[in-house]
């Protein structure tokens, strides 16, 4: 019984410690050594898909294989992948990447209590994935499905498998706040990225280059 | 020919579409040398009729795949606030009109639009003020909007990572 209440004790602490450790130490984490990079791209839906594509696309062929994830509900999206992809293909080469589809987890002007019911119903689907792919990096780009993986992402991290860096991108169309989406990633992300300086000064963590999309 | 493209994206927007069709508006098009008016209406309940302003040559359709041709083709575009038509139309390197809908609740979208107004990349204005702004404008006061570079992007992962 005792014993039972000092794992009990422990390992919320440990919990902390561990998501304190992933969080403050992605900074020092370079999975680029190797000679390449796994992604898990996030591609959202519309707008979204569009503009990390674009993102994608500026990346050298190091960053592979690349999984793109995408909501269920979007018929869209992937017919954009593929084409975006065979495009980027060199001749002679094997692709380079798989798509995934998980449940979306918000869809636009859904409720803040539905919205955390969705979201663990995503969970539910995106760990498995997230531990299965083991991907270098998440990049993201706002859809309410990133939360879940990038949760996911951070689990393999909290749990000793494997350190995942965590990539954010907020939107042009956010000048002065962010998205709710955003507010948790910055929290959660390594690298999050802004593209007005109002921002930059409201969230002095985040990474500011100018227009990027 | 000189032409006007209206878009209110996936919304609808009656209000836009009644009074660029108005025939005030319309002469205020045609005094600027505009010829053809093509209207882009979503969900919109109101459809002008083709004969409705004489003035000009007016053509309506709801939605289509890509609207991206008839960006290239406009002369200027007017539009809703929505963060994608105003990207979409700055991106193909033509004058903005914004008309913002003051019937709808204020919503993050306007930001984008009111930020590009002041940093001079659009003209801004609602449907009250439409055919007086449509008199008055100055379309020589509008900055080009420069695309991102997403190349600075990888450039600086490409650093963090470790690959450079």
């Amino acid at each position: 019984m005792f014993l039972f209440a000092v794992l009990a004790l422990l390992l919320p602490v440990l919990f902390i410690y561990r998501f304190y450790v992933v969080v403050k130490t992605g900074l020092r984490h370079q999975p680029g050594r190797k000679g390449s990079v796994s992604v898990l791209v996030v591609a959202g839906s519309g707008g979204h898909t569009t503009e990390i594509l674009r993102l994608v696309e500026s990346l050298p062929a190091a960053y592979a294989p690349r999984h793109y994830v995408i909501a269920d509900t979007d018929k869209m999206s992937e017919e954009k992948i593929c084409t975006f992809e065979s495009w980027k293909l060199q001749p002679d080469s094997q692709p380079q990447y798989t798509i995934c589809r998980i449940p979306r987890s918000r869809e636009v002007h859904q409720s803040w209590s539905s919205s955390v019911v969705s979201t663990l119903n995503a969970l539910r689907f995106s760990l498995p994935l997230v531990f299965r792919l083991r991907p270098d990096m998440v990049l993201c780009n706002g859809p309410g499905t990133c939360v879940p993986l990038c949760a996911a992402a951070l689990l393999l991290g909290i749990m000793g498998m494997k350190k995942v860096l965590i990539v954010y991108v907020e939107s042009i169309c956010r000048v002065h706040s962010l998205s709710l989406t955003g507010k948790i990633l910055y929290l959660l992300s390594d690298y999050f990225f802004v593209q007005w300086s109002s921002l930059r000064d409201k969230y002095p963590k985040s990474v500011f280059l100018g227009r990027i999309v | 020919m000189k032409t006007v493209f209206v878009t209110v994206g996936t919304t609808r927007f009656d209000e836009l579409i009644e009074t660029v069709t108005c025939s005030e508006a319309a002469k205020a098009l045609k005094a600027r040398g505009y010829k053809r008016l093509l209207l882009q209406i979503g969900r919109g309940s109101f459809v002008p009729d083709a004969d409705s302003c004489p003035e000009l040559k007016l053509e309506v359709f709801r939605f289509k795949d890509s609207i991206a041709e008839d960006m290239k083709q406009a002369d200027l575009v007017i539009s809703h606030a929505g963060a994608g038509s105003c990207l979409e139309a700055l991106g193909a390197g033509k004058p903005l009109l914004v008309v913002v809908n003051d019937k709808l609740m204020d919503n993050h979208q306007l930001e984008l639009a009111r930020q590009l107004h002041t940093d001079h990349h659009l003209l801004y204005c609602t449907c009250s003020s439409l055919t007086e702004t449509l008199k008055t404008m100055d379309l020589s006061v509008l900055q080009p909007f420069p695309p991102g570079q997403p190349k600075t992007f990888a450039n600086f992962l490409d650093k963090v990572v470790g690959l450079k």
